[in-house]
């Protein structure tokens, strides 16, 4: 199986604090990853660095073709952070027409990339609101669709679903699993929701910048003798 | 008691920002050291050249603490070169004053004591005088108007630029654009052209303003004028958006204001820089406003060309390129390419 991510030692910390802690992985390509952890353990640091955001001290990252930090591998990426980091005086079609031109998309394809990540996402009726309109979980949606704006290969989220409702958190869901049967991306997903992680094919549990267990949710309810997932992630933490 | 829980929220607030308490206790001090350095700067003698029959008249001048120079041959370019505050011609009959009025306080002190002093001869009380610059109904306000002009581009320019970069740090945006293809130098040099053509119309609207509707006085060049007001809104930019790496919200970036600001107006030749001790002096040379007034002030009251305010010109272009550099360094914080 070819890797689309390939994490290896890699070790950061923050003002003396130890972060991630020679930490290895790998991401099949072509597969929904799920990385799961408490909020704190390392997974937004784990994903800036893959990308590029953020130096290791430690380490190395190879994503696609790439030896991380390089900027080649950026418009292969998309990329949702946890945080939703909007223009939020502009409207939702300005913002994603904004972030379009970055990835230098001609006119044309500029204009239909924006209807079809809009429809992705159910917003097309609210393209031309301003964002400061916006509930907390339409920003979130026009996150994700603005990390589908370019087609990416590879796509990152950070903890895409949250403030979303469970209807339309189906059906980003539906969506996902499309992109990743259809078009063969690779999806990483950063999630303290444990329904969620069963969705994916598979996982890693991080704990204090540690890869406690990796494999898929039914193998990992399997070895932890876990009828649901949530207490996989409690007995692998050495808690009952 | 909701007042109270208040009242300890705002003291716990305040004793984290550190910056913000030590601006409020100490930039006050900074301001009041500055101008009580510059307010108390004893005046500088005036230079006078004195051409013709002048040796009785010379010690004269000297005992009323002029700096007197006797020469054959003198010339009112060569008063613009030396900077020579007066030129005094005496002939056989008449006296003949020339100012420079570089600094029209200054010219009219000369012109009272000189008349007063040649009162007691024969001409009698007064003396009239050519003027370099300007004429003898020049006000103070039309030598620095020039200089206000550059100064409200400088730090309008200044905030806002600071304070919208600083709005995208905040707000994440600008991290969330390290995940794109976006080179930082491509960051600094859209912000630069962005907020470039605002400043661009600003510039245009404060000259046309004062000029034809203030009616400021300007005998040079309004396209040099322009050209200046770009450079000093260049450099306010590209100040601006570097200093607001080191702010971490709006009010921080207004506590610049008292530290950035403040001091470079008193160096923009509001108040006369030739009587400062040296060390002031130097310092004055390092803010990028001396250079954008002294080229303003140049072209507006003294009709200078462009030659004359290059140098003015490529200093202020060498803040703004090292401000700029500075800026894409900084950026390395979010990325390292």
């Amino acid at each position: 199986m070819t890797m689309a991510i390939t994490v290896h030692n890699a070790t950061k910390s923050f003002y003396n604090k130890l972060v991630l802690n020679k930490l290895s992985l790998e991401i099949p390509k072509g597969e929904i990853f799920g990385l799961l952890g408490p909020s704190g353990c390392g997974k937004t640091t784990l994903i800036k660095l893959i990308i590029g955001m953020l130096k290791r001290d430690e380490g190395d990252i190879t994503v696609l073709t790439y030896n991380i930090p390089d900027q080649r591998l950026l418009p292969n990426i998309g990329y949702m952070a946890q945080s939703d980091a909007l223009y939020t005086d502009l409207t939702g079609e300005q913002n994603l027409d904004f972030f379009a031109r970055l990835y230098k998309l001609p006119k044309k394809e500029r204009k239909a990339r924006i209807q079809y990540v809009a429809g992705v996402v159910e917003l097309e009726d609210v393209l031309q609101k301003r964002i400061a309109e916006y509930s907390g979980g339409m920003m979130r949606r026009l996150s994700l669709a603005i990390a589908l704006i370019h087609d990416p290969e590879v796509l990152i989220l950070d903890e895409p679903t949250v403030g979303i409702d469970p209807v339309l958190k189906r059906s980003i869901w539906r969506e996902l699993e499309r992109l990743k049967r259809e078009d063969g991306k690779t999806i990483v997903i950063t999630t303290h929701v444990m329904d969620e992680a069963e969705r994916c094919e598979q996982t890693a549990l991080l704990r204090n910048g540690h890869i406690i267990a990796t494999g898929s949710p039914d193998k990992l309810k399997e070895k932890y003798e876990a009828t649901r997932f949530e207490e996989v992630f409690l007995r692998a933490g050495g808690e009952n | 008691m909701r007042i109270n829980a208040l009242i300890i929220r705002i003291i716990r607030q305040m004793r984290r920002d550190k910056r913000t308490l030590a601006l409020l206790f100490l930039a006050p001090l900074l301001v009041l050291t500055l101008m009580y350095l510059i307010f108390d700067s004893s005046e500088a003698e005036p230079t006078i050249t004195i051409t013709g029959d002048s040796t009785q008249l010379t010690e004269q001048l000297e005992q009323a603490e002029f700096d007197v120079t006797s020469v054959e041959q003198f010339s009112t370019e060569e008063m613009k070169e030396k900077n020579e505050h007066a030129w005094l011609n005496v002939d056989k009959q008449k006296m003949e004053l020339t100012l420079l009025n570089d600094d029209p306080t200054q010219a009219k002190k000369i012109q009272m004591q000189l008349g007063n002093m040649l009162a007691t001869e024969k001409n009698g009380p007064g003396i009239s005088a050519n003027y370099v610059y300007g004429d003898k109904d020049t006000k103070i306000f039309d030598t620095f108007s020039p200089m206000l002009i550059g100064f409200f581009v400088f730090f309008f320019v200044f905030l806002i630029a600071g304070i919208s970069l600083l709005k995208e740090r905040t707000s994440g945006t600008l991290e969330r654009l390290m995940a794109t293809p976006i080179k930082r130098y491509e960051i600094i040099a859209g912000y630069l052209v962005g907020f470039g053509i605002f400043a661009f119309i600003q510039t245009i609207i404060i000259v046309f303003y004062s000029i034809y509707v203030l009616d400021i006085v300007h005998i040079g060049s309004i396209w040099l004028v322009i050209l200046t007001n770009i450079l000093i809104a260049l450099v306010a930019l590209s100040l601006g958006t570097l200093l607001s790496s080191f702010a971490a919200s709006e009010f921080q970036m207004m506590q610049f204001i008292p530290l950035v600001i403040v001091p470079q107006i008193f160096f923009t030749g509001i108040f006369p820089m030739e009587g400062m001790a040296g060390w002031l002096q130097s310092l004055g040379k390092v803010m990028p406003l001396f250079y954008a007034s002294d080229a303003l002030k140049g072209v507006m009251y003294k009709g200078f060309t462009f030659q004359e305010i290059a140098f003015d010109l490529l200093i202020l272009l060498l803040f703004a390129a090292l401000f700029i550099v500075l800026n894409i360094v900084a950026l390395r914080k979010y990325r390292s390419f």
